[in-house]
């Protein structure tokens, strides 16, 4: 590292992750799954301070999780393959209004049939977008993008058959299957006590209580999680990662840059119609003003507070996107003015996004690989 | 031939770059371009490594008509450019830049990518020393060396080299020039384009002189440096 002028000392997070990984695989293993069990059952703890006084924080937690879920879509698109979208609140919308069309306005499928449907309704859209956009570059891009997530909302306030500017009601919800009741705590400072009379059922997806469907919202961003990881260590994700460098030179490499791009799009728009299918199911109601521009570029803020190109600091930066407005309710307007300063003093402090991106496991494997043969190669010389 | 350029003609927007240029480039050797700034040497390249549609004119590599072919289907056929001055992915480091080098062969998992990687690291030695530092952070010409090791990685048949000595201290161009016969003696054909042409004469077995978008000489090398006319324009020698 010396010629570097940039040599860091080790930050807090760096020598953390250094702890970490330096675990016994198992010890890894039960932290992970104890994280992942105390996500599940957050909205049950309530814990105080972090759960919001004014809202269901069962649904909260939802939003969180639907936000974490663009959030890992636009990161693939921007992050990753480095392609600036700026309207894909379209995407989303894609995925809603399929929802909204096949199980209320139109037909009475069921939810589960509609879901697919919505998810490659969308992701067809993000192809028939990408095909003869991203043939453009850079800011033309984002401008297309923008023009594409308007163009959707308009379509859908002018069009009688997706419901107007009232929007579309009554949307079906997951099939229901009551199992057992879970209780929640209840807190007196911090005393904590099971609440009989509060409880979440496993699973009936109600209106009052959100918590099953912050459970759905939960599982699928760990599976849209676990697939980003292994595309993002595969070939794949070198490829975009070669292309978003340089896409001249990546084509000059081999890399098919257009192929991969468009899969980009693809996966991303895919990714965006999954979130909207179950916010429509959720909400059970849809309109218009629910894409506005403004949430196009609330996913981008969330994507770049984050750390575009790390999955943990998009997801991150979703969950404060999301939270901090719900949190601070009580504040009224106020909470507004409070979020923009929180991501002014995140846009000085930390450019780089919470969480920068870092290198990835394969950038790791091919550092062995080629490091053992340096070493062979300077014994030989 | 191992490729051969027919009246092609390129342009950007209404300005015509290239105007009926033709050449070949026998199996083996070291073909040089020499030409000023904006003489279209390195739009030569770029529409032969497929970065540049054509408006007119066939490109044949090996007997095979690529002129319609995209730039990252060549690299497969064997054609792999390295780009003139910063052509290399900055975020990535020297270790990553060189196994993109890899990315369209079928063979990047086996042990010969060791060795391939091995004989890099021997042409520029420079190289490993850096091998875990970002490209970004590299000098002018470790960041070309880079660019030409990235490229060997591929195991091209054809190299095509973009001006590898620009802004190079003299005594580094001398060597990567030196480098360039090493790698065209171990068998790799090596279409070279250059404003050194001093270098570019010497190293090459044929040459061809580009200005204004056509080419106004051809020869071997040994020709070209000796004429009077290229020595007044380009070698700086009396008029």
């Amino acid at each position: 590292m010396s010629g570097s002028s940039v040599v860091a000392k080790p930050t807090i997070r760096q020598s953390f992750s250094a702890r970490v990984a330096a675990l016994p695989k198992p010890v890894k293993i039960a932290l992970w799954v104890g994280l992942v069990v105390l996500l599940y059952l957050l909205p049950v703890l309530d814990p105080p301070l972090l759960s919001t006084p004014d809202t269901n924080f069962g649904g909260v937690l939802f939003t969180v999780a639907t936000y974490s879920l663009v959030a890992l879509g636009l990161n693939i698109v921007i992050g990753y393959a480095g392609l600036l979208d700026l309207g894909y609140v379209g995407f989303y919308a894609v995925g809603a209004y399929t929802v909204a069309v096949l199980t209320s306005e139109h037909a009475s499928w069921p939810l589960l049939l509609a879901v697919p449907v919505a998810v490659v309704a969308s992701l067809v859209s993000g192809v028939i977008l990408g095909v003869p956009t991203l043939r453009v570059r850079g800011d033309y891009l984002a401008i297309v993008t923008l023009g594409f997530g308007e163009i959707i909302r308009l379509v859908a306030v002018n069009s009688e058959w997706l419901g107007s500017a009232a929007g579309i009601s009554n949307l079906g919800k997951p099939p229901s299957i009551q199992l057992f009741d879970i209780p929640h705590l209840s807190w007196d400072g911090i005393v904590a006590s099971v609440d009989l009379d509060d409880t979440s059922a496993f699973l009936v997806f109600g209106v009052v209580d959100r918590t099953p469907y912050y459970w759905l919202a939960l599982t699928i961003l760990l599976l849209v999680l676990w697939a980003d990881i292994l595309i993002k260590n595969s070939r794949v994700g070198r490829a975009w990662e070669a292309t978003r460098e340089d896409e001249d030179v990546a084509e000059l490499m081999g890399v098919p840059t257009f192929k991969f791009k468009l899969l980009a799009f693809a996966m991303g728009a895919f990714i965006g119609g999954l979130a909207g299918a179950l916010y429509a199911s959720k909400q059970g109601f849809i309109s218009p003003n629910s894409f506005l521009l403004l949430f196009s570029i609330l996913f981008v803020a969330a994507v770049v507070v984050g750390g575009q190109g790390n999955r943990w600091g998009v997801v991150a930066g979703a969950a404060l996107v999301a939270y901090l407005p719900e949190r601070f309710r009580e504040f009224t307007e106020w909470r507004v003015l409070v979020f923009g300063l929180a991501l002014m003093l995140l846009a000085i402090f930390r450019p780089q996004g919470l969480l920068p991106p870092r290198r990835s496991v394969r950038a790791r494997r091919l550092d062995e690989r080629l490091g053992a043969i340096e070493g062979r190669g300077q014994t030989n010389a | 031939m191992l490729l051969t350029v027919e009246g092609l003609c390129v342009n950007y927007g209404r300005i015509e770059a290239l105007r009926d240029v033709s050449f070949e480039v026998p199996e083996g050797c070291v073909v040089s371009l020499v030409g000023a700034n904006g003489a279209g040497k390195t739009t030569t390249l770029r529409t032969i490594s497929g970065l540049r549609p054509v408006r007119a004119g066939r490109i044949t590599f090996d007997g095979q008509d690529i002129t319609a072919l995209p730039a990252h289907k060549r690299v497969q056929l064997g054609i792999c450019q390295a780009p003139e001055g910063r052509g290399i992915f900055p975020g990535m480091t020297v270790r990553e830049n060189l196994d993109m080098g890899t990315y369209v062969r079928k063979d990047r998992r086996s042990a010969s990518v060791g060795e391939d990687y091995k004989r890099v690291l021997e042409l520029f030695p420079r190289l490993g020393e850096r091998s875990g530092q970002s490209g970004g952070t590299l000098s002018g010409g470790e960041q070309q060396m880079l660019a030409i090791g990235r490229a060997l990685m591929s195991r091209p048949r054809l190299l095509l080299l973009d001006e590898p000595s620009m802004g190079l201290a003299p005594k580094l161009i001398q060597q990567i020039f030196t480098i360039i016969s090493q790698i065209n003696e171990q068998g790799t054909t090596v279409l070279l384009v250059e404003q050194n042409a001093v270098q570019a004469l010497k190293r090459c077995s044929f040459a061809c002189i580009l200005e204004s978008g056509s080419i106004v000489r051809d020869g071997t090398g040994q020709e070209l440096a000796q004429d009077d006319s290229v020595k007044a324009a380009y070698l700086g020698g009396d008029i």
